[in-house]
């Protein structure tokens, strides 16, 4: 294999990925690729130093922050209780439709047999 | 509290241990999400809308990994989403063409990568970048995400995440040892 094909597969020879054995051997035995996969590993390095080299964030955004999540907390929970009531309105509409129905239907069966009463 | 302790309360809606978990974890929240949107303004919005993700999707966090793992790829997610929004209102927004600009390469080379004068190159270099090959090399090279997660996060495959990853390195070693590289061998 020549340099600029093995150059190509170097990105991913960094980080352990399988690019065949004859990349593998020709890094082994040439100089200027193993140069050129020393320079990748040391981008590699200093990239994860980024991680703790830490951004100064914006005045006052932690606040803005909170106060976001905030009204969001706030606005779901005037969602549940609405929620909640309407389940609760529901159910004592249900409930009072229900016993209503069960009242008529005692006093209709009341009714009858006070009439069958009367009647024999 | 340990972070353990304060997820667990947060989970059962304890908006104080939340508070506390976004104190704790902010600058490096922020920091993710400067790295990819490359600027502060853009930074802002997606730090706000992946902790008001976090609040919404807390309760499912499951513990599997680590809450600021957990938090990174929101926050990835966020930062795609404001990209997303922002390639559709803007008329030339995010294009590949990358000019790599003189970064003094050659004296990054001979001092060494880890000063802090070529940790501010490379995180200039990063800002260069079309912002598809920053997400990416960012969340993988910086913050060590899984391709995967990555994929995921991003909405693409992760043939795609790799493809991108090792452009994404190629153009960074393009730009920071290429001038260092001519030089050593003349």
């Amino acid at each position: 294999m020549r340099c600029d094909e093995v150059t190509a597969l170097l990105p991913g020879l960094v980080d352990g990925d399988p690019v065949g054995f004859e990349a593998e051997r020709h890094v082994e035995t040439c100089l200027r690729c193993q140069a050129e996969l020393a320079r990748y590993r040391r981008l590699l390095r200093t990239l994860s130093m980024l991680r703790t080299r830490y951004a100064e964030p914006t005045p006052g955004l932690l606040g803005e922050t909170l106060a976001v999540i905030t009204e969001a907390a706030e606005r779901g929970a005037r969602h549940t209780l609405l929620s909640g009531r309407r389940l609760a309105y529901a159910g004592a509409i249900g409930g009072g439709a229900l016993a209503a129905g069960a009242t008529a239907a005692v006093l209709i069966a009341r009714s009858r047999k006070r009439a069958l009463s009367l009647a024999g | 509290m340990d972070e353990a302790e304060l997820v667990g309360a947060a989970r059962g809606g304890d908006r104080q241990a939340f508070d506390e978990l976004v104190r704790r974890t902010f600058v490096d929240t922020f920091t993710l999400a400067r790295r990819l949107t490359g600027n502060e303004e853009d930074a802002r919005d997606v730090v706000q809308e992946a902790y008001l993700r976090a609040w919404k999707g807390i309760g499912k966090f499951r513990g599997d990994a680590a809450f600021s793992t957990w938090l990174y790829r929101i926050t990835a997610n966020a930062a795609a989403s404001s990209i997303q929004r922002r390639r559709r209102h803007r008329v030339v927004p995010f294009d590949d063409d990358f000019e790599p600009v003189d970064t003094g390469a050659e004296q990054l080379v001979s001092q060494g990568a880890e000063t802090a004068e070529a940790l501010d190159r490379i995180a200039d270099a990063l800002d260069d970048l079309p912002v598809k090959l920053r997400s990416v090399v960012v969340l993988k090279d910086v913050y060590g995400l899984s391709h995967e997660a990555i994929a995921d996060e991003l909405g693409i495959s992760v043939s795609a995440a790799k493809v991108r990853l090792h452009r994404a390195r190629h153009k960074l070693r393009d730009v920071l040892y290429d001038e260092g590289a001519q030089a050593d061998a003349v």
